[in-house]
Protein backbone atom coordinates (compact mmCIF):
# COMPACT_ATOMS: atom_id res chain seq x y z
CA UNK A 1 0.00 0.00 0.00
CA UNK A 2 1.38 3.37 -0.91
CA UNK A 3 0.66 6.83 0.38
CA UNK A 4 -0.94 9.38 -1.89
CA UNK A 5 0.96 12.63 -2.31
CA UNK A 6 -1.70 14.42 -0.21
CA UNK A 7 -1.46 11.94 2.63
CA UNK A 8 2.30 12.19 2.63
CA UNK A 9 2.15 15.96 2.72
CA UNK A 10 -0.41 15.97 5.56
CA UNK A 11 1.80 13.71 7.61
CA UNK A 12 4.87 15.75 7.01
CA UNK A 13 2.90 18.61 8.58
CA UNK A 14 1.85 16.50 11.58
CA UNK A 15 5.46 15.42 12.15
CA UNK A 16 6.55 19.06 11.92
CA UNK A 17 3.85 20.61 14.13
CA UNK A 18 4.00 18.08 16.94
CA UNK A 19 7.69 17.38 16.81
CA UNK A 20 8.52 17.91 20.47
CA UNK A 21 5.58 16.01 21.96
CA UNK A 22 6.07 13.31 19.38
CA UNK A 23 9.74 12.71 20.07
CA UNK A 24 9.19 12.73 23.82
CA UNK A 25 6.31 10.25 23.66
CA UNK A 26 8.19 8.06 21.18
CA UNK A 27 11.39 8.09 23.25
CA UNK A 28 9.46 7.09 26.38
CA UNK A 29 7.95 4.14 24.56
CA UNK A 30 11.25 2.94 23.13
CA UNK A 31 13.05 3.46 26.44
CA UNK A 32 10.46 1.22 28.11
CA UNK A 33 11.13 -1.65 25.68
CA UNK A 34 14.90 -1.35 25.91
CA UNK A 35 14.79 -1.22 29.72
CA UNK A 36 17.57 1.26 30.25
CA UNK A 37 20.18 -0.36 28.05
CA UNK A 38 20.44 2.86 26.05
CA UNK A 39 20.42 6.23 27.77
CA UNK A 40 17.31 8.39 27.47
CA UNK A 41 19.34 11.24 26.00
CA UNK A 42 20.82 8.96 23.36
CA UNK A 43 17.37 7.67 22.36
CA UNK A 44 15.98 11.19 22.33
CA UNK A 45 18.71 12.22 19.89
CA UNK A 46 18.17 9.15 17.68
CA UNK A 47 14.42 9.62 17.55
CA UNK A 48 14.72 13.33 16.82
CA UNK A 49 16.91 12.47 13.84
CA UNK A 50 14.60 9.71 12.67
CA UNK A 51 11.60 12.05 12.96
CA UNK A 52 13.43 14.52 10.76
CA UNK A 53 14.16 11.68 8.35
CA UNK A 54 10.53 10.62 8.17
CA UNK A 55 9.39 14.20 7.80
CA UNK A 56 11.82 14.95 4.99
CA UNK A 57 10.90 11.77 3.16
CA UNK A 58 7.20 12.57 3.40
CA UNK A 59 7.66 16.23 2.55
CA UNK A 60 9.51 15.06 -0.54
CA UNK A 61 6.27 13.13 -1.15
CA UNK A 62 7.75 9.67 -0.75
CA UNK A 63 4.90 7.27 -1.41
CA UNK A 64 6.76 4.27 -0.12
CA UNK A 65 10.15 3.46 1.30
CA UNK A 66 11.80 2.45 -1.96
CA UNK A 67 11.46 5.88 -3.59
CA UNK A 68 14.10 8.49 -4.25
CA UNK A 69 12.77 10.82 -1.54
CA UNK A 70 13.24 8.15 1.10
CA UNK A 71 16.93 7.53 0.35
CA UNK A 72 18.08 9.47 3.38
CA UNK A 73 15.55 7.73 5.62
CA UNK A 74 16.61 4.30 4.41
CA UNK A 75 20.22 5.09 5.23
CA UNK A 76 19.17 6.22 8.72
CA UNK A 77 17.17 3.03 9.28
CA UNK A 78 20.00 0.83 8.06
CA UNK A 79 22.40 2.67 10.34
CA UNK A 80 20.04 2.21 13.28
CA UNK A 81 19.71 -1.55 12.70
CA UNK A 82 23.44 -1.98 12.25
CA UNK A 83 24.15 -0.18 15.52
CA UNK A 84 21.48 -2.11 17.39
CA UNK A 85 22.65 -5.44 15.96
CA UNK A 86 26.24 -4.72 17.04
CA UNK A 87 25.06 -3.63 20.50
CA UNK A 88 23.31 -6.97 20.88
CA UNK A 89 19.66 -5.87 20.75
CA UNK A 90 17.16 -8.33 19.34
CA UNK A 91 15.35 -7.88 16.03
CA UNK A 92 12.09 -7.27 17.90
CA UNK A 93 13.62 -4.59 20.06
CA UNK A 94 15.02 -2.92 16.96
CA UNK A 95 11.74 -3.07 15.01
CA UNK A 96 9.67 -1.91 17.99
CA UNK A 97 11.78 1.25 18.09
CA UNK A 98 10.20 2.12 14.75
CA UNK A 99 6.73 0.67 15.35
CA UNK A 100 6.27 2.87 18.42
CA UNK A 101 6.38 5.93 16.20
CA UNK A 102 2.78 4.97 15.33
CA UNK A 103 1.71 5.22 18.97
CA UNK A 104 3.39 8.57 19.20
CA UNK A 105 1.62 9.81 16.07
CA UNK A 106 -1.73 8.53 17.28
CA UNK A 107 -1.24 10.28 20.60
CA UNK A 108 -0.35 13.48 18.77
CA UNK A 109 -3.45 13.28 16.56
CA UNK A 110 -5.72 12.30 19.37
CA UNK A 111 -5.21 15.30 21.60
CA UNK A 112 -8.93 15.88 22.08
CA UNK A 113 -9.70 12.19 22.68
CA UNK A 114 -11.73 12.20 19.52
CA UNK A 115 -10.46 11.38 16.08
CA UNK A 116 -12.55 11.88 12.98
CA UNK A 117 -12.83 9.28 10.25
CA UNK A 118 -10.66 11.23 7.79
CA UNK A 119 -7.78 11.46 10.25
CA UNK A 120 -8.14 7.78 11.04
CA UNK A 121 -7.89 6.89 7.35
CA UNK A 122 -4.77 9.03 7.11
CA UNK A 123 -3.41 7.36 10.16
CA UNK A 124 -3.87 3.90 8.67
CA UNK A 125 -2.08 4.93 5.50
CA UNK A 126 0.76 6.39 7.52
CA UNK A 127 0.83 3.28 9.68
CA UNK A 128 1.58 1.12 6.72
CA UNK A 129 4.46 3.42 5.80
CA UNK A 130 5.92 3.01 9.29
CA UNK A 131 5.38 -0.76 9.08
CA UNK A 132 7.39 -0.81 5.91
CA UNK A 133 10.16 1.11 7.63
CA UNK A 134 10.14 -1.30 10.57
CA UNK A 135 10.34 -4.30 8.25
CA UNK A 136 13.21 -2.60 6.50
CA UNK A 137 15.13 -2.47 9.81
CA UNK A 138 14.39 -6.17 10.17
CA UNK A 139 16.06 -6.94 6.87
CA UNK A 140 19.09 -4.78 7.48
CA UNK A 141 19.39 -6.17 11.00
CA UNK A 142 19.54 -9.72 9.70
CA UNK A 143 22.04 -8.74 7.03
CA UNK A 144 24.33 -7.09 9.55
CA UNK A 145 24.09 -10.06 11.90
CA UNK A 146 24.97 -12.46 9.10
CA UNK A 147 28.02 -10.38 8.26
CA UNK A 148 28.96 -10.35 11.93
CA UNK A 149 28.61 -14.12 12.19
CA UNK A 150 30.65 -14.71 9.06
CA UNK A 151 33.37 -12.38 10.33
CA UNK A 152 33.41 -14.02 13.71
CA UNK A 153 33.55 -17.52 12.24
CA UNK A 154 36.56 -16.46 10.22
CA UNK A 155 38.23 -14.83 13.20
CA UNK A 156 37.53 -17.89 15.28
CA UNK A 157 39.13 -20.10 12.69
CA UNK A 158 42.22 -17.91 12.80
CA UNK A 159 42.24 -17.59 16.56
CA UNK A 160 41.51 -21.14 17.45
CA UNK A 161 44.27 -22.79 15.47
CA UNK A 162 47.54 -21.34 16.65
CA UNK A 163 50.63 -23.44 16.12
CA UNK A 164 53.21 -22.65 18.79
CA UNK A 165 56.83 -23.60 19.16
CA UNK A 166 57.28 -25.37 22.50
CA UNK A 167 60.92 -26.33 22.32
CA UNK A 168 63.70 -26.59 19.78
CA UNK A 169 62.23 -28.99 17.22
CA UNK A 170 58.85 -29.32 18.94
CA UNK A 171 55.67 -27.49 17.93
CA UNK A 172 52.23 -27.76 19.52
CA UNK A 173 48.66 -27.11 18.37
CA UNK A 174 46.19 -26.66 21.19
CA UNK A 175 42.82 -27.48 19.62
CA UNK A 176 39.88 -25.65 21.14
CA UNK A 177 36.24 -26.19 20.24
CA UNK A 178 34.42 -28.41 17.81
CA UNK A 179 36.41 -29.72 14.88
CA UNK A 180 34.37 -29.76 11.70
CA UNK A 181 36.01 -30.80 8.49
CA UNK A 182 36.66 -27.24 7.27
CA UNK A 183 38.47 -26.42 10.49
CA UNK A 184 40.26 -29.73 10.62
CA UNK A 185 41.61 -29.00 7.16
CA UNK A 186 42.91 -25.58 8.20
CA UNK A 187 44.52 -27.05 11.30
CA UNK A 188 46.07 -29.87 9.32
CA UNK A 189 47.55 -27.64 6.65
CA UNK A 190 48.84 -25.08 9.10
CA UNK A 191 50.44 -27.67 11.35
CA UNK A 192 52.18 -29.42 8.47
CA UNK A 193 53.41 -26.12 7.00
CA UNK A 194 54.81 -25.09 10.39
CA UNK A 195 56.71 -28.38 10.59
CA UNK A 196 58.38 -27.55 7.27
CA UNK A 197 59.00 -23.89 8.11
CA UNK A 198 60.55 -24.59 11.50
CA UNK A 199 62.14 -27.93 10.60
CA UNK A 200 60.52 -29.45 13.69
CA UNK A 201 60.40 -33.25 13.67
CA UNK A 202 57.88 -33.34 16.54
CA UNK A 203 54.34 -32.02 16.84
CA UNK A 204 52.04 -32.26 19.84
CA UNK A 205 48.32 -32.10 19.10
CA UNK A 206 46.61 -31.14 22.35
CA UNK A 207 42.88 -31.89 22.41
CA UNK A 208 42.14 -30.71 25.97
CA UNK A 209 39.77 -28.08 24.55
CA UNK A 210 37.90 -30.40 22.20
CA UNK A 211 34.48 -31.12 23.77
CA UNK A 212 33.87 -34.43 22.03
CA UNK A 213 35.70 -36.85 19.81
CA UNK A 214 33.63 -38.77 17.30
CA UNK A 215 34.84 -40.99 14.49
CA UNK A 216 35.05 -38.06 12.09
CA UNK A 217 37.22 -35.95 14.39
CA UNK A 218 39.41 -38.96 15.13
CA UNK A 219 39.71 -39.55 11.39
CA UNK A 220 40.91 -35.97 10.84
CA UNK A 221 43.49 -36.25 13.60
CA UNK A 222 44.67 -39.62 12.30
CA UNK A 223 45.07 -38.27 8.78
CA UNK A 224 47.13 -35.36 10.09
CA UNK A 225 49.38 -37.73 11.99
CA UNK A 226 49.86 -39.97 8.96
CA UNK A 227 50.56 -36.98 6.68
CA UNK A 228 53.12 -35.68 9.19
CA UNK A 229 54.81 -39.08 9.24
CA UNK A 230 54.98 -39.12 5.46
CA UNK A 231 56.85 -35.84 5.74
CA UNK A 232 59.17 -37.20 8.40
CA UNK A 233 57.68 -35.80 11.59
CA UNK A 234 56.10 -37.53 14.57
CA UNK A 235 52.87 -36.44 16.22
CA UNK A 236 51.90 -37.01 19.83
CA UNK A 237 48.29 -36.56 20.90
CA UNK A 238 47.83 -35.10 24.37
CA UNK A 239 45.05 -33.84 26.61
CA UNK A 240 42.83 -36.89 26.34
CA UNK A 241 40.25 -36.58 29.10
CA UNK A 242 38.80 -39.69 30.78
CA UNK A 243 35.41 -39.48 29.07
CA UNK A 244 37.07 -38.97 25.69
CA UNK A 245 39.24 -42.03 26.26
CA UNK A 246 36.03 -43.94 26.99
CA UNK A 247 34.38 -42.69 23.78
CA UNK A 248 37.45 -43.56 21.75
CA UNK A 249 37.40 -47.12 23.02
CA UNK A 250 33.62 -47.42 22.73
CA UNK A 251 33.70 -46.25 19.11
CA UNK A 252 36.48 -48.69 18.34
CA UNK A 253 38.81 -45.99 17.06
CA UNK A 254 42.32 -47.34 16.62
CA UNK A 255 45.12 -44.89 17.28
CA UNK A 256 47.54 -47.66 16.42
CA UNK A 257 51.11 -46.87 17.36
CA UNK A 258 50.46 -43.13 17.73
CA UNK A 259 51.72 -41.90 21.08
CA UNK A 260 48.93 -40.55 23.28
CA UNK A 261 49.54 -38.72 26.56
CA UNK A 262 47.10 -37.37 29.12
CA UNK A 263 48.68 -33.93 29.43
CA UNK A 264 50.73 -31.54 27.33
CA UNK A 265 53.47 -31.69 29.97
CA UNK A 266 53.64 -35.49 29.66
CA UNK A 267 53.80 -35.20 25.90
CA UNK A 268 56.66 -32.70 26.04
CA UNK A 269 58.53 -34.88 28.53
CA UNK A 270 58.05 -37.84 26.23
CA UNK A 271 59.37 -35.92 23.20
CA UNK A 272 62.40 -34.68 25.12
CA UNK A 273 63.21 -38.22 26.22
CA UNK A 274 62.90 -39.37 22.62
CA UNK A 275 65.18 -36.63 21.27
CA UNK A 276 67.62 -37.22 24.15
CA UNK A 277 67.77 -40.85 23.12
CA UNK A 278 68.37 -39.93 19.53
CA UNK A 279 70.99 -37.30 20.28
CA UNK A 280 73.10 -39.54 22.46
CA UNK B 1 27.61 -23.74 -19.17
CA UNK B 2 30.89 -25.39 -19.77
CA UNK B 3 33.38 -24.09 -22.23
CA UNK B 4 34.91 -26.60 -24.58
CA UNK B 5 38.16 -27.92 -23.22
CA UNK B 6 41.55 -28.66 -24.56
CA UNK B 7 41.91 -32.19 -25.88
CA UNK B 8 45.19 -34.02 -25.34
CA UNK B 9 45.95 -37.30 -27.08
CA UNK B 10 47.39 -39.83 -24.64
CA UNK B 11 49.72 -42.27 -26.34
CA UNK B 12 52.92 -42.13 -24.32
CA UNK B 13 54.56 -41.23 -21.01
CA UNK B 14 55.20 -37.68 -22.16
CA UNK B 15 51.48 -37.21 -22.76
CA UNK B 16 50.74 -38.09 -19.13
CA UNK B 17 53.16 -35.32 -18.11
CA UNK B 18 51.40 -32.95 -20.54
CA UNK B 19 48.03 -33.81 -18.99
CA UNK B 20 49.42 -33.04 -15.53
CA UNK B 21 50.79 -29.69 -16.70
CA UNK B 22 47.57 -28.75 -18.45
CA UNK B 23 45.50 -29.62 -15.38
CA UNK B 24 47.86 -27.71 -13.10
CA UNK B 25 47.70 -24.57 -15.26
CA UNK B 26 43.90 -24.61 -15.29
CA UNK B 27 43.64 -25.48 -11.58
CA UNK B 28 45.72 -22.37 -10.80
CA UNK B 29 43.62 -20.30 -13.22
CA UNK B 30 40.29 -21.24 -11.58
CA UNK B 31 41.86 -20.52 -8.18
CA UNK B 32 41.68 -23.93 -6.55
CA UNK B 33 43.44 -24.00 -3.16
CA UNK B 34 46.98 -25.40 -3.10
CA UNK B 35 45.85 -28.69 -1.56
CA UNK B 36 42.99 -29.01 -4.05
CA UNK B 37 45.36 -28.26 -6.95
CA UNK B 38 47.61 -31.04 -5.72
CA UNK B 39 44.67 -33.41 -5.37
CA UNK B 40 43.25 -32.83 -8.86
CA UNK B 41 46.66 -33.01 -10.56
CA UNK B 42 47.41 -36.26 -8.72
CA UNK B 43 44.01 -37.71 -9.68
CA UNK B 44 44.57 -36.65 -13.30
CA UNK B 45 47.96 -38.32 -13.29
CA UNK B 46 46.48 -41.59 -12.01
CA UNK B 47 43.61 -41.60 -14.48
CA UNK B 48 45.70 -40.52 -17.49
CA UNK B 49 48.11 -43.33 -16.74
CA UNK B 50 45.16 -45.75 -16.57
CA UNK B 51 44.03 -44.49 -19.98
CA UNK B 52 47.50 -45.22 -21.33
CA UNK B 53 48.26 -48.50 -19.56
CA UNK B 54 44.87 -50.19 -19.38
CA UNK B 55 43.00 -48.44 -22.17
CA UNK B 56 45.88 -48.68 -24.61
CA UNK B 57 45.82 -44.91 -25.10
CA UNK B 58 43.04 -42.45 -25.75
CA UNK B 59 42.42 -38.78 -25.04
CA UNK B 60 41.98 -36.42 -22.12
CA UNK B 61 39.96 -33.22 -22.17
CA UNK B 62 40.57 -30.54 -19.57
CA UNK B 63 37.97 -27.77 -19.19
CA UNK B 64 36.85 -25.15 -16.69
CA UNK B 65 33.50 -25.94 -15.04
CA UNK B 66 30.89 -23.58 -13.63
CA UNK B 67 27.62 -24.66 -12.02
CA UNK B 68 26.46 -21.11 -11.35
CA UNK B 69 27.47 -21.24 -7.70
CA UNK B 70 31.03 -22.42 -7.92
CA UNK B 71 33.86 -22.61 -10.37
CA UNK B 72 35.95 -25.66 -10.85
CA UNK B 73 37.68 -27.93 -13.29
CA UNK B 74 36.32 -30.89 -15.22
CA UNK B 75 38.44 -33.56 -16.85
CA UNK B 76 37.32 -36.35 -19.18
CA UNK B 77 39.48 -39.44 -19.75
CA UNK B 78 38.43 -41.66 -22.63
CA UNK B 79 39.81 -44.78 -24.26
CA UNK B 80 38.67 -47.55 -26.61
CA UNK B 81 40.36 -50.24 -24.60
CA UNK B 82 38.99 -53.49 -23.20
CA UNK B 83 36.65 -51.76 -20.69
CA UNK B 84 36.17 -52.81 -17.10
CA UNK B 85 34.19 -56.00 -16.48
CA UNK B 86 33.74 -55.75 -12.72
CA UNK B 87 33.51 -52.15 -11.51
CA UNK B 88 33.16 -53.06 -7.83
CA UNK B 89 36.36 -55.03 -8.01
CA UNK B 90 38.14 -52.29 -9.94
CA UNK B 91 37.29 -49.83 -7.15
CA UNK B 92 38.68 -52.07 -4.44
CA UNK B 93 41.85 -50.67 -2.86
CA UNK B 94 44.79 -52.84 -3.78
CA UNK B 95 43.15 -54.61 -6.73
CA UNK B 96 45.21 -54.41 -9.90
CA UNK B 97 45.51 -56.16 -13.22
CA UNK B 98 48.43 -54.09 -14.39
CA UNK B 99 51.05 -54.64 -11.71
CA UNK B 100 50.43 -51.25 -10.06
CA UNK B 101 49.48 -50.55 -6.48
CA UNK B 102 45.79 -50.84 -7.26
CA UNK B 103 45.07 -47.34 -5.98
CA UNK B 104 44.52 -45.53 -9.27
CA UNK B 105 40.74 -45.69 -9.61
CA UNK B 106 39.71 -45.85 -5.97
CA UNK B 107 42.33 -43.31 -4.91
CA UNK B 108 41.47 -40.88 -7.70
CA UNK B 109 37.80 -41.07 -6.75
CA UNK B 110 38.68 -39.98 -3.20
CA UNK B 111 40.62 -36.98 -4.51
CA UNK B 112 37.81 -35.40 -6.55
CA UNK B 113 34.31 -34.05 -5.81
CA UNK B 114 32.45 -35.77 -8.63
CA UNK B 115 33.38 -39.01 -10.33
CA UNK B 116 31.46 -40.56 -13.18
CA UNK B 117 32.44 -43.70 -15.06
CA UNK B 118 30.94 -45.24 -18.18
CA UNK B 119 32.46 -48.51 -19.33
CA UNK B 120 31.57 -51.44 -21.55
CA UNK B 121 33.59 -54.57 -22.11
CA UNK B 122 35.26 -54.46 -25.51
CA UNK B 123 34.26 -50.84 -26.14
CA UNK B 124 36.24 -48.72 -23.74
CA UNK B 125 36.01 -46.54 -20.69
CA UNK B 126 35.16 -42.88 -20.18
CA UNK B 127 35.71 -41.27 -16.80
CA UNK B 128 34.61 -37.72 -15.96
CA UNK B 129 35.85 -36.05 -12.80
CA UNK B 130 35.11 -32.61 -11.35
CA UNK B 131 36.78 -30.63 -8.59
CA UNK B 132 35.03 -27.50 -7.27
CA UNK B 133 36.54 -24.48 -5.62
CA UNK B 134 35.63 -24.27 -1.96
CA UNK C 1 65.02 -38.33 -22.17
CA UNK C 2 65.99 -36.28 -19.14
CA UNK C 3 67.95 -37.89 -16.33
CA UNK C 4 67.93 -37.13 -12.64
CA UNK C 5 71.50 -36.46 -11.42
CA UNK C 6 72.87 -38.49 -8.50
CA UNK C 7 75.48 -36.71 -6.33
CA UNK C 8 77.89 -38.39 -3.94
CA UNK C 9 78.56 -36.54 -0.69
CA UNK C 10 80.81 -38.49 1.66
CA UNK C 11 79.06 -41.75 2.44
CA UNK C 12 75.76 -40.55 1.04
CA UNK C 13 74.17 -40.40 -2.40
CA UNK C 14 72.01 -37.32 -2.81
CA UNK C 15 69.26 -37.14 -5.41
CA UNK C 16 67.28 -33.96 -5.86
CA UNK C 17 64.32 -34.42 -8.17
CA UNK C 18 63.73 -31.07 -9.85
CA UNK C 19 61.57 -32.07 -12.81
CA UNK C 20 58.09 -33.40 -13.46
CA UNK C 21 59.26 -36.95 -14.16
CA UNK C 22 57.96 -39.15 -16.91
CA UNK C 23 57.49 -42.69 -15.74
CA UNK C 24 60.54 -43.77 -17.77
CA UNK C 25 62.71 -41.17 -16.02
CA UNK C 26 61.64 -42.54 -12.64
CA UNK C 27 62.51 -46.07 -13.70
CA UNK C 28 65.86 -44.87 -15.04
CA UNK C 29 66.59 -43.24 -11.67
CA UNK C 30 65.84 -46.54 -9.97
CA UNK C 31 68.44 -48.29 -12.14
CA UNK C 32 71.02 -45.50 -11.86
CA UNK C 33 70.80 -45.50 -8.07
CA UNK C 34 71.26 -49.26 -7.77
CA UNK C 35 74.39 -49.01 -9.93
CA UNK C 36 75.79 -46.03 -8.04
CA UNK C 37 75.26 -47.69 -4.65
CA UNK C 38 77.26 -50.69 -5.75
CA UNK C 39 79.90 -48.58 -7.49
CA UNK C 40 80.45 -46.19 -4.59
CA UNK C 41 79.75 -48.44 -1.63
CA UNK C 42 77.62 -45.69 -0.09
CA UNK C 43 75.43 -46.66 2.86
CA UNK C 44 72.85 -43.93 2.61
CA UNK C 45 70.58 -42.45 -0.05
CA UNK C 46 68.75 -39.17 0.34
CA UNK C 47 66.03 -38.35 -2.16
CA UNK C 48 64.92 -34.73 -1.98
CA UNK C 49 61.39 -34.30 -3.35
CA UNK C 50 60.83 -30.72 -2.11
CA UNK C 51 60.51 -29.55 -5.72
CA UNK C 52 57.81 -32.08 -6.59
CA UNK C 53 54.32 -30.63 -6.50
CA UNK C 54 52.71 -34.04 -6.79
CA UNK C 55 53.60 -37.62 -5.97
CA UNK C 56 51.25 -40.10 -7.60
CA UNK C 57 51.07 -43.83 -7.03
CA UNK C 58 53.66 -44.51 -9.73
CA UNK C 59 56.27 -42.22 -8.19
CA UNK C 60 55.31 -43.51 -4.74
CA UNK C 61 55.85 -47.08 -5.86
CA UNK C 62 59.18 -46.17 -7.48
CA UNK C 63 60.36 -44.57 -4.22
CA UNK C 64 59.34 -47.71 -2.30
CA UNK C 65 61.16 -49.91 -4.80
CA UNK C 66 64.30 -47.76 -4.59
CA UNK C 67 64.20 -48.05 -0.78
CA UNK C 68 63.83 -51.83 -0.99
CA UNK C 69 66.62 -52.24 -3.56
CA UNK C 70 69.02 -50.05 -1.57
CA UNK C 71 68.26 -52.00 1.59
CA UNK C 72 69.28 -55.18 -0.18
CA UNK C 73 72.48 -53.38 -1.17
CA UNK C 74 73.02 -52.32 2.48
CA UNK C 75 72.08 -48.68 2.02
CA UNK C 76 69.31 -46.88 3.87
CA UNK C 77 67.04 -44.54 1.91
CA UNK C 78 65.49 -41.38 3.33
CA UNK C 79 62.94 -39.37 1.36
CA UNK C 80 63.08 -35.72 2.42
CA UNK C 81 61.22 -32.48 1.81
CA UNK C 82 57.74 -33.76 1.01
CA UNK C 83 55.39 -30.80 0.76
CA UNK C 84 52.36 -30.66 3.10
CA UNK C 85 49.87 -30.62 0.19
CA UNK C 86 51.57 -33.70 -1.27
CA UNK C 87 51.42 -35.52 2.08
CA UNK C 88 47.72 -34.68 2.53
CA UNK C 89 46.99 -35.90 -1.01
CA UNK C 90 48.91 -39.15 -0.49
CA UNK C 91 46.92 -39.86 2.68
CA UNK C 92 43.67 -39.28 0.78
CA UNK C 93 44.93 -41.40 -2.12
CA UNK C 94 45.58 -44.20 0.36
CA UNK C 95 49.31 -44.39 -0.33
CA UNK C 96 51.29 -44.80 2.86
CA UNK C 97 54.76 -45.48 1.39
CA UNK C 98 55.49 -48.44 3.66
CA UNK C 99 59.13 -49.09 4.37
CA UNK C 100 60.25 -45.60 3.44
CA UNK C 101 62.06 -43.43 5.98
CA UNK C 102 61.24 -39.76 5.73
CA UNK C 103 62.64 -36.50 7.12
CA UNK C 104 61.60 -32.88 6.82
CA UNK C 105 64.73 -31.67 5.06
CA UNK C 106 68.11 -32.81 3.77
CA UNK C 107 69.86 -31.89 7.02
CA UNK C 108 67.48 -33.92 9.19
CA UNK C 109 67.73 -36.73 6.66
CA UNK C 110 71.52 -36.79 7.06
CA UNK C 111 71.10 -36.79 10.87
CA UNK C 112 68.75 -39.75 10.58
CA UNK C 113 71.22 -41.71 8.44
CA UNK C 114 74.12 -40.86 10.77
CA UNK C 115 72.13 -42.07 13.78
CA UNK C 116 71.20 -45.25 11.96
CA UNK C 117 74.81 -46.10 11.22
CA UNK C 118 75.81 -45.31 14.80
CA UNK C 119 73.00 -47.38 16.28
CA UNK C 120 73.90 -50.34 14.19
CA UNK C 121 77.64 -49.97 14.50
CA UNK C 122 79.36 -52.27 12.09
CA UNK C 123 76.73 -54.87 12.68
CA UNK C 124 74.61 -55.09 9.58
CA UNK C 125 71.62 -56.98 11.06
CA UNK C 126 69.32 -54.02 11.70
CA UNK C 127 66.55 -52.03 10.12
CA UNK C 128 63.38 -53.49 11.44
CA UNK C 129 62.06 -49.96 11.16
CA UNK C 130 60.79 -49.62 14.71
CA UNK C 131 62.37 -46.25 15.23
CA UNK C 132 61.90 -43.18 13.11
CA UNK C 133 58.99 -42.47 10.88
CA UNK C 134 57.25 -45.54 9.58
CA UNK C 135 53.90 -44.85 8.03
CA UNK C 136 50.79 -46.71 9.09
CA UNK C 137 47.80 -46.79 6.82
CA UNK C 138 44.73 -44.75 7.74
CA UNK C 139 41.78 -47.05 8.34
CA UNK C 140 38.91 -46.45 5.96
CA UNK C 141 36.26 -44.01 7.27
Amino acid sequence: MTLSADEAARFAVVLEDHQEALVTFWTDRVAATLRGRLSHAELQRQNAELRRGFQQALAGSAQDLSGEAATELRAQLAELSATRARQGFSTTETAVSIFSLKDAVLAALDTQGQVDAATLRDYIAFSSFVDEAALFTFDSYVRVREELIADQAEQLLELSTPVVKLWEGVVAVPLVGTLDSARAQVVMERLLQTLVDTGSPYAIIDITGVPAVDTQVAQHILKTVVAARLMGADCIISGIRPQIAQTIVALGIEFGDIATKSSLADALRYVLTQTGKKAR
Amino acid sequence: MNEPGRRIEVASDQDVVRVRQQVRTLAVAVKLSLVDQTKIVTAASELARNTLVYGGGGWVEVAPADNGRRKGIRIVFSDHGPGIADLDLAFTDGYTTGGGLGLGLSGARRLVDEFDIVTAVGEGTTITVTKWCR
Amino acid sequence: MERVPVLKIGDILLVSIQIDMEDQVALQLQEDLAERIVATGCHGVIIDISALDIVDSFVGRTLATIAAISRVLDAETVVVGMRPAVAITLVELGLSLPGIRTALNVELGMDLLAREREDNGDDDEETNGLEGAETPAVPAP
